[in-house]
């Protein structure tokens, strides 16, 4: 990002608070899927890849729809296709846009080491900027999703950025614009998931009793919603964390660990230098010397070439 | 022979022990600044001495890797004199009389008192648990070979070892500074026959086939 940003809420490896006197007044931003009306067209994989100028590289059909087979440093977002033969023996397409979720609580910016490489704006994005980024891959780590992948071109991080640089303006993310069946809305958090509710409202009176909005309390909510036909069962699409919330080890190793794990190196260093001042150094002094002669020159004639001394043996106590 | 060279003539480090210990402790060094970079912002900038955020990413494991290598040649010799026996364990229990400097009330010492076998031994397991842990977390390399379950427990054990190895080489560090003579034992070769005496003696009779003590009743 070339230009500053006052709508900072959160930067990576930084410890005091970001620019923050402006606020998002009008609420946060978010991304509506319905998994219901997707017909997997991948026209959102198409404009993610014309607004971004990204061209990932031609693969390999694997038997199945998704194409790419993955999420890569160049294709952002995806769609998953899962053929389910529900408990009635229908088969169900399932069909699930798969990106970053910008979490209200991301686990990537988390466990990123590098200052600035994460930004969490106060519209709700959660972005990369690359030119911080040191390709550690801790972001993978920290993420509850699987989202953040490393490019094997620069060796940096990339994600959806959920067109940042569009939403700034005033525009609509890229794949918002080329949804064709109107799967894919977006708006304020609010407005969204007033709007998921009327969807679920609808799903219901249609036989889908479980319908529902993705939108999972563990990680804080998500920017990125989805209705789903079957939202109590959220790994059907997929393999959807049912329950997404940042690892504990993660918590561990990029909370309470490190100012402790600082503290107590601080603490043994410092120990150190009092043990020196209080009770000082184990020194060597005259009557040391003049017992190591004594015991070296009680010692044995045949040593007398390896013995520091080459006075003769006496029989001193 | 001037009393000087008379002093400081028992042998306690060959060139090639000094060497050896040098090379590790010059592994330790960088890994330690390149992975506390990694580890805390507040240590971010240290990532400045090896040429930026990248590039202590990149070279961080390969320090990691030539600090674990140089140690094997060392492992390997001074493990036999890193046993742990009973004597030692009695002087861990006195260990208020080891802080105080009261050396004389301590059982004898052979080459490494029961502190510095500790020492090694944490520090021959720290540097296999950063070994197996950092291949895990090694992203350009080997992490695609591994769960997101055992990358995150991976970066955890990497992290708890890499801080007990810093902690044990700080008191390393000032066990040589409070020790007098033992700097100068790593970084010349050589003792004084008192140094020895006072604070490994039985390693002193061994070496010099000394008499032991009247205090016994020999």
């Amino acid at each position: 990002m070339a230009l500053q940003s006052l709508d900072i809420v959160r930067r990576s490896a930084t410890t005091t608070a970001p620019p923050g006197v402006r606020e998002a007044y009008t609420g946060t931003v978010a991304k509506l899927i319905d998994t219901t009306k997707c017909i997997g067209c991948k026209a959102c994989q198409v404009a993610c890849m014309e607004w971004n100028d990204l061209r990932d590289e031609i693969g390999s059909n694997a038997g199945v729809y998704d194409n790419p087979g993955d999420l890569s440093g160049e294709s952002w977002t995806l769609m998953r296709f899962t053929e389910y033969e529900n408990p009635k023996g229908d088969l169900e397409w399932l069909i699930r846009k798969d990106g970053c979720m910008h979490c209200a609580d991301p686990g990537c910016l988390k466990a990123c080491p590098a200052p600035g490489a994460i930004v969490q704006y106060s519209n709700g994005i959660v972005d990369f900027h690359e030119e911080n980024c040191i390709g550690c891959g801790y972001c993978i780590t920290g993420c509850p999703f699987n989202i953040p992948r490393i490019s094997k071109r620069d060796h940096k991080a990339y994600k959806c950025t959920l067109c940042s640089d569009r939403v700034a303006v005033g525009l609509e993310p890229a794949c918002i614009k080329a949804c064709p069946t109107g799967a894919l809305v977006f708006g304020t958090k609010e407005d969204m998931q007033q709007h998921a509710a009327e969807r679920v409202e609808d799903l219901k009176s249609r036989g889908f009793d479980q319908a529902g909005l993705y939108d999972p309390p563990g990680v804080g909510g998500t920017h990125v919603m989805y209705v789903l036909h079957h939202a109590d069962q959220p790994q059907l699409y997929a393999g959807l964390a049912p329950d997404p919330h940042i690892s504990s080890l993660v918590g561990l190793w990029k909370g309470a660990g490190k100012p402790i794990a600082l503290a107590a190196m601080a603490f043994t260093a410092l120990a150190g230098f009092f043990h020196f001042v209080r009770i000082g150094r184990n020194e060597i002094d005259e009557p040391d010397e003049a017992a190591a002669r004594q015991a070296l020159d009680a010692a044995p004639q045949r040593n007398a070439a390896q013995r520091p001394g080459t006075q003769p043996p006496d029989k001193r106590p | 022979m001037s009393d000087n060279e008379r002093r400081a003539t028992v042998e306690r480090y060959s060139s090639g022990e000094r060497t050896n210990h040098w090379l590790i402790a010059l592994g330790f060094v960088l890994a330690a600044l390149s992975g506390l970079a990694l580890f805390h912002p507040a240590l971010f900038w240290l990532s400045n001495l090896f040429g930026g955020g990248p590039w202590t990413r990149i070279l961080h494991p390969f320090i990691g890797l030539f600090m674990l290598i140089v140690f094997l040649p060392l492992a390997a010799s001074v493990w036999g004199d890193n046993r742990m026996q009973a004597a030692d364990w009695q002087w861990l229990r006195q260990l208020q009389d080891v802080v105080h400097n009261r050396e004389e009330r301590l059982p004898e010492v052979g080459r490494y008192n029961a502190g510095q076998k500790l020492l090694f031994f944490a520090i021959a397991a720290c540097l296999l648990g950063l070994l197996l842990s950092g291949l895990v977390i090694w992203r350009a390399y080997f992490s695609l070979y591994f769960s997101i379950g055992v990358i995150r427990l991976a970066s955890v054990v990497h992290a708890v070892c890499a801080f007990v190895l810093i902690c044990a080489i700080l008191l390393h560090i000032y066990a040589a500074i409070w020790v007098k003579g033992s700097l100068h034992a790593m970084l010349r070769g050589t003792v004084t026959p008192g140094w020895a005496w006072k604070h490994h003696r039985a390693w002193f009779r061994q070496i010099t086939h000394a008499a032991h003590p009247r205090t016994r009743s020999d």
